[in-house]
């Protein structure tokens, strides 16, 4: 077998593999530029932020409480669903906390009666048009602003339409989808840049689709499943899932968290294992990991079949 | 991108439509013939940063093929590296584009609220006895028509527009129209013997001011079109045209700034901002444009207009195109921008022609390009053709449009003179303020800020439609009260008797005849709870069933909101149906109930609507529900 | 610059923050046989000759240094060996290269601009730089190229080479590589050795061991027989599979620990079931970016299945070891207090940081997010960097005209290795394993998409269908590596293998191209 010789011979002073390298200076990201605080008044009390936060990051420092839909920390906000606006003092209408960025002295209100009416409308047109039943933290905000759908009549146009089953990982069911944008932007720029899906058409029939509404076996979807891990209302859900909850056996209460690190390539993607009665029943990732920021490829996100494969299994001749 | 595509593929007259657009593809991974060399080194750089190519190109297929196709569409992805799925998305955003295989030869028929009050139901009704439904092919499956909204043709309604798709493709304008001229020109399309002129601009019939010996004050923004229009540079400038530009030039850019803000001058699109704090506030920004490369300055004349009722900037731009450039172009030079955009609505085709051809001449002669007036000032400007979305006339919605994407309004601030076009400063300006710059710039600001009044300075055009004597556009000084506009105009027809007014459009409001004597000011309208928006004033005699014009209003604003915003998209949704229940007498609840429902819907989305439309979407109708009690 | 590398499928994640780098105005450069998915997303693609890396390599640095781009100043502080290196690549003009490469010289020279020019720059590769026969002049062909331009030791910029499995890096960390310790500790060194010596109270042989290739070598010679495999599947991974069945069948005794009964269990005399590691274990691993993650058991193991350890231990037992049932984290406490480099990563900071990337010496240590820094010192610390002189080498099995054609192998985005684990999840993008080639050889062998046809190498032949791929030129073929149930991928390569690293060139195989008759 021959020696390891990468090096010059004529070079004495290259490094030699048996010898240790000495250790260097722990090596440093460049210093951030430092921001200045901004100072502003949420419902009457004082705040001081960094320059760049939003209204949104104030409020939740003074534990003040803001409904949101559209917003997720990983994307850019769209500000769109509107259900997080609030009063800004000298502004002629609301403005959504998640995206609206402080300036000095802003005066805001978050639970004035304009706010609450707004609030309550915006949960009532979504509430009136699309299925908001896998949307736990939407029972939660109706029940706050105390708004009533129904009053729409019966005859209200709706969302409603059938089931999207094209494919054994995912389903899409549009009638739960309140076009936050969070897919497409996990698909896009944010993430993913596949851009399988996109909003299509105008208005209310306006749409998560892709080219021509084909089928996502014929769209350039890699089935990453980002767009699943940001979905609030479970239009798009893991066919795992939405088997179980076919069959009556999905059961949140009975289920557990553990993160570990992804089997397949060297990435080091934290994958959230969510299990039920000893079984993988869906993958997810933190948010906040520096590795992934929730984005996980299709083998992290559904390569963990081969784990339910029991050794009772007759090997395969 | 890694792109990924059907396997549709273009025809050879997708291709060549799209070709048209953007030339023969660099190499093979743009959708070109292989080349050996594309299979050892491939650059992006060709189709890189050219996805504000993606609308002209999709109109070059509307125009060309009558429809964009699956393989036309994966086509232009693999030509613009942007994903099918995305190209699907912008397409379908707009009205102008079909997805789906329909005959080449369109005819829009307008059913919109200016048109219903000149015949356009019955209009409607003789089409679909002779030709079929509307939306059904016709003259043996070689045409199709189709209900629009307005076409900015008010002053001759009833309107139509036939456009005519294939490799000549044509566009013809018909207003009034009737039932047997759209068949004739339907034939005459399917012949391939339209005329070659998309319209023809009669003053008699649009500009009535024309026919006066003299008024007063004079007529600053017609009296070129007043005296027979000038749409080739040789007249333009004999009746005072670039006189502005060259002051300007002489006054330098704050010597300029310095008599826009004395003239007082609000923009005439709605918002009536000072255009010379707009200005400066690019004006300001130029140092850092010359600090750093990768930044620029953008003007764009706002031409979408789109706001129903309204046609003043198509007669500006079909009869007097150059003053438009001209006040384009003194944008630039203030500002510092070397590009400058007009975003003309789809659904002007003659005012599309004349416009190129002002630029066209306006290079030939040295008022636009490399060194304007030999004064150093670099400047070019670009057409842009919206493809029917109302949308598209708010300002951060255009900026997506002409970028590439979907035309839906951006979150404000930041504003666009910090982050607009290209997230760059930028400047907006509607095509009637920029034409009133030239004068300006001639006369001296101060003596613009003469007419009119203190906080309504200047002279303002008005579009009147409906039940009047004399429709058209007409220009005044502003404080001159309704009932002297009116008057002007030879007074209410129909019956003769007025019912009601609509200002300022679909977003504006209306007003009863009790308040003709509010003048034509931004403080005077506003103080009955109106506005002057876009200059429209529509009247409505007392035959007209004023609920059915609301629901009218109402389905405008159900087809026209973008939906990106949950307020908007589903409030005018809400909207319609509470109005068609009221309309049909069977309300939720009492009709005060139902009522109090659509005011509170109303509250909502003006108070928490990301853009102008949806904020607006409600003020006609809450206006209405204000002044009479219509439904009980 | 991602030289041999198709991250977009095989790395997505990383992939993932390369497009926030390009959205941010950075650019890219994908140095690949084919126009992957990664290339098209480059500012350049440059679609070399498989295996002509060093040639491309050594042009990009005259190119760099006749433009008088490289940095002298860097190159003077903290490398040897430039004189002789520059007289070296003095030959690899812009015009060889393109004669020895295929890629234009034009493209070449922008790509050396670039690379030299930009204030940042980071050079990755996989496996299209080390699956060859001479895999480790590739490598250093490289490694010459970032201290040429002094993009090393700086943040952003430095050499990464992404690793393909969870936790290869891990292995090497831990010491499975023939001569060295955990923590990359050399074995030849006796201060090193008598450190453990004395912590594990054995005497160790002061010299290196067996990598694979050598293993399999010995195979051959009769030096090994017998063979204990864990988690590998070589009956289908190892080029040149007749060879290798044959030396594996070959063996007196075989031991396969898997979880599953691959093909490499069918030929073992006993099969260990045991647990899947990262969902059934606890422990640790290292990723790409060194990071030592925990792993944890989120599921337990089915009945009869055995942890790793728990194997390993109760075998020693046997052996007559008797290493009592420590748990992983006491194992891990060994690792630190032997291996200077994992010294401060207890597992509850690991849990607190979300993993350390090493070395981290202590407790206090914040771990280093790059390597190398100590090339800036003023003095520098240590030795320095050498330049090494490396001569293109054409791939060991050469095209002529009974093999016209040039054979690579690759990973497809839903599938792994030899599909192990992977074949058990119904991904809807896998379609049946296929020959691709260029559209232009398919006219030109008259093939219709879907026709299977036979494809023979020097070593052996299979029959797969035919797909066209436009991401391939013609005379260049691709097979993926994962399904050789369907195409036995590797009864067609060859295990010439690098002396140094033990790999096989799975990446140049000269195949021909047979319509079958019809039947």
């Amino acid at each position: 077998m021959s020696e390891i010789v990468i090096t010059n011979p004529a070079n004495f002073d290259a490094p030699r593999p048996t010898i240790p390298l000495p250790r260097g200076p722990i090596p440093a990201a460049p210093p951030k530029i430092a921001r200045r605080s901004i100072d502003i008044k949420i419902d009457g009390q004082a705040i001081s932020v960094p320059e760049g936060s939003t209204i949104l990051d104030a409020a939740k420092e003074l534990g003040i409480e803001t409904p949101t839909l559209c917003y997720l920390e990983s994307l850019t906000p769209v500000n769109v669903c509107r259900v997080c606006v609030v009063e800004l003092e000298g502004s002629r209408t609301l403005v959504p906390a998640c995206s609206r960025k402080v300036e000095p002295n802003m005066s805001i209100k978050t639970d004035s009666e304009r706010v609450r009416l707004s609030r309550r409308i915006v949960l009532e047109f979504l509430a009136s048009s699309v299925d908001l039943s896998t949307a736990p933290n939407m029972r939660e905000y109706m029940d706050r602003y105390d708004a009533h759908p129904e009053r729409f009549g019966e005859t209200r146009a709706t969302v409603a339409q059938p089931i999207k089953i094209d494919n054994d990982l995912y389903v899409r069911d549009y009638s739960k989808c309140v076009l936050c944008y969070k897919c497409v932007e996990a698909c896009g720029v944010d993430a993913q840049n596949t851009f399988a899906i996109a909003v299509a058409g105008r208005g209310f029939s306006a749409r998560i689709a892709t080219e021509f509404d084909v089928p996502l076996p014929d769209s350039a979807c890699v089935y990453c499943g980002n767009c699943i891990g940001v979905c609030p209302t479970g239009a798009l859900m893991f066919k795992s899932e939405y088997d179980m909850r076919q069959a009556g056996t999905w059961d949140e209460a009975r289920q557990t968290q553990t993160d570990t690190i992804c089997p397949y390539c060297g990435v080091g993607c934290d994958l959230t294992v969510h299990q039920q009665d000893g079984k993988i029943v869906r993958v997810t990732s933190p948010l906040d990991h520096s590795v992934t920021h929730g984005n996980l490829c299709i083998k992290g996100r559904f390569g963990w079949q081969y784990v339910q494969i029991q050794p009772a299994d007759p090997p395969e001749e | 991108m890694d792109i990924h595509l059907t396997n549709a593929q273009a025809t050879a007259e997708e291709r060549v439509a799209v070709d048209s657009e953007l030339g023969v593809p660099a190499s093979s991974w743009q959708g070109g013939q292989r080349q050996t060399s594309d299979t050892r080194a491939a650059y992006n750089g060709d189709s890189h940063g050219q996805r504000h190519r993606l609308l002209p190109t999709l109109h070059a297929i509307q125009n060309g093929i009558g429809w964009i196709s699956p393989g036309a569409l994966n086509y232009v992805a693999l030509r613009l590296d942007i994903a099918p799925a995305e190209v699907h998305g912008v397409a379908s955003f707009y009205g102008m584009f079909a997805l789906e295989a329909r005959p080449r030869i369109v005819a829009h028929v307008c059913d919109d609220i200016a048109c219903i009050t000149r015949g356009s139901q019955q209009l409607c009704a003789e089409l679909e006895s002779t030709l079929g439904p509307a939306g059904s092919p016709c003259s043996g499956g070689r045409a199709i028509w189709l209900r629009s909204q307005c076409l900015g043709l008010c002053e001759r309604a009833p309107a139509v527009l036939i456009s005519s798709a294939g490799e000549k493709s044509h566009e013809r304008v018909l207003a009034p129209a009737s039932a047997r001229a759209v068949q004739f020109l339907l034939d005459d399309a399917i012949q391939d013997r339209l005329p070659a002129e998309p319209d023809v601009l009669d003053l008699k019939a649009s500009v009535p001011q024309a026919a006066q010996k003299s008024s007063s004050p004079p007529l600053r923004l017609l009296h070129r079109i007043s005296q027979g229009c000038a749409t080739t540079i040789e007249t333009y400038q004999k009746f005072g045209g670039y006189e502005g530009l060259r002051k300007a030039i002489a006054l330098g850019p704050e010597g300029t700034l310095r008599e826009l803000a004395a003239s007082k001058l609000l923009g005439r699109g709605g918002a009536a901002f000072p255009i010379a704090k707009k200005w400066e506030a690019l004006f300001l920004q130029r140092n850092l444009l010359q600090q750093d490369s990768g930044r620029a300055h953008y003007v764009i004349c706002n031409a979408d207009e789109s706001e129903p009722g309204t046609f003043k900037d198509r007669i500006l731009m079909e009869g007097d195109p150059f003053a438009v450039i001209e006040g384009i172009t003194i944008d630039g030079f203030v500002t510092g921008a070397r590009q400058g955009y007009v975003y003309l609505r789809g659904e002007y085709p003659l005012a599309a022609e004349r416009m190129q051809h002002a630029i066209d001449s306006a290079l030939e002669n040295g008022f636009l390009g490399e060194n304007i007036l030999g004064s150093g000032l670099q400047f070019n400007i670009e057409i842009r053709r919206g493809a029917g979305a109302y949308i598209c006339g708010e300002e951060t919605a255009l900026f997506n449009s002409i970028e590439g994407y979907r035309g839906e309004p951006r979150n404000k601030p930041p504003f666009p003179t910090q982050s607009g076009l290209f997230r760059q400063p930028t400047a907006v300006n509607n095509v009637e303020t920029l034409v009133n710059v030239p004068g300006i710039i001639r006369d001296g600001g101060a003596a613009y800020a003469k007419l009119g009044t203190d906080n309504s300075a200047g002279t303002r055009l008005f579009c009147l439609c409906g039940h009047i004597a004399k429709p058209g556009v007409y220009e005044l000084a502003m404080g001159a009260t309704l009932r002297q506009l009116i008057d002007l105009a030879g007074g209410v027809a129909g019956n003769g008797k007025l019912q009601a007014i609509l200002l300022g459009g679909a977003a504006g409001a209306f007003v009863s005849p009790k308040e003709l004597d509010t003048p034509l000011t931004f403080e005077g309208t506003r103080a009955i709870g109106a506005t002057l928006g876009s200059g429209v004033v529509m009247l409505f005699d007392e035959t007209v069933d004023l609920r059915q014009i609301l629901l009218r209003i109402a389905s405008f604003f159900h087809h026209e909101t973008c939906g990106q915003c949950v307020p908007c998209r589903v409030g005018v949704t809400r909207q319609e149906e509470s109005l068609l229940r009221l309309v049909s007498g069977k309300p939720l609840g009492s009709a005060a109930q139902e009522i109090a429902m659509l005011r509170e819907m109303g509250q909502a989305m003006r108070d928490a609507s990301i853009c102008g439309l949806g904020q607006t979407a409600s003020s006609a109708i809450e206006s209405a529900l204000q002044r009479w009690s219509i439904f009980s | 610059m991602l030289w041999g590398s198709n991250a977009r499928e095989t790395h997505p994640i990383f992939f993932h923050h390369l497009l926030k780098g390009l959205r941010n105005g950075a650019e890219l450069y994908v140095i690949d046989p084919r126009r992957t998915s990664s290339a098209q997303w480059a500012t350049l693609w440059l679609g070399l000759d498989v295996g002509s890396d060093i040639s491309l390599a050594n042009a990009v640095a005259r190119e760099i240094i006749a433009a008088g781009l490289h940095d002298e100043k860097f190159i003077r502080h903290a490398t040897s060996g430039f004189d002789a290196y520059k007289a070296h690549v003095e030959k690899y003009t812009l015009e060889r290269a393109e004669r020895e490469t295929g890629v234009p010289a034009a493209a070449i020279r922008k790509m050396a601009h670039a690379y030299a020019k930009a204030p940042r720059a980071q050079l990755c590769w996989t496996l299209g730089i080390t699956e060859h026969h001479n895999a480790v002049d590739n490598v250093v062909a490289l490694i010459n190229l970032t201290i040429l331009t002094g993009h090393v030791g700086r943040y952003g910029s430095g050499v990464n080479p992404l690793r393909g499995q969870n936790n290869v890096q891990g292995g090497g960390d831990m010491g499975a590589i023939p001569d060295r310790f955990p923590g990359f500790q050399h074995v030849e060194n006796d201060e090193i050795r008598a450190k453990y010596e004395k912590a594990w109270g054995v005497k160790i042989q002061p010299k290196r061991g067996w990598h694979l290739s050598d293993m399999f070598e010995a195979m051959e010679h009769g030096a090994l027989t017998t063979l204990y495999v864990l988690g590998e599947n070589p009956a289908d991974s190892e080029a040149d599979r007749h060879r290798t069945l044959k030396r594996l069948t070959g063996l007196e005794f075989m031991v396969v620990q898997d979880l599953f009964y691959t093909k490499t269990a069918e030929l073992a005399d006993v099969v260990l079931p045991a647990a899947a590691g990262a969902f059934e274990n606890e422990g640790t691993v290292t990723s790409s970016e060194r990071r030592v993650q925990r792993v944890r058991r989120t599921v337990a193991s089915p009945d009869g299945v055995r942890d790793d350890l728990d194997i390993i231990f109760d075998l020693a037992c046997r052996l007559g070891h008797n290493w009592g049932a420590p748990d992983p984290e006491t194992i891990w406490n060994e690792v630190r207090s032997l291996s200077p480099m994992h010294g401060g990563m207890s597992y509850r900071r690991l849990e607190e940081l979300g993993g350390i990337q090493w070395p981290c010496y202590d407790e206090s240590h914040p771990g280093e997010m790059f390597l190398h820094g100590r090339f800036w010192s003023d003095p520098l610390i240590g030795p320095r960097a050498p330049f090494s002189v490396v001569e293109f080498e054409p791939p060991v099995d050469q095209l002529d005209e009974q093999y016209p054609i040039r054979l690579t192998t690759g990973r497809k985005l839903d599938d792994y290795n030899t599909g192990v684990q992977t074949e058990k999840f119904a991904s809807p993008l896998r379609r049946e394993v296929a020959l691709e080639v260029s559209p232009e050889d398919g006219l030109h062998y008259a093939l219709l998409e879907g026709e299977r046809v036979r494809v023979t190498s020097r070593r052996g032949s299979v029959v797969a269908p035919v797909k066209f791929d436009a991401a391939l030129r013609p005379g260049l073929a691709f097979l993926s590596v994962h399904a050789h149930d369907q195409v036995s991928t590797n009864d067609l390569t060859i295990d010439a293998v690098d002396p140094r690293s033990g790999t096989s060139e799975f990446k140049a195989t000269a195949i021909r191209i047979e319509k079958l008759q019809p039947v």
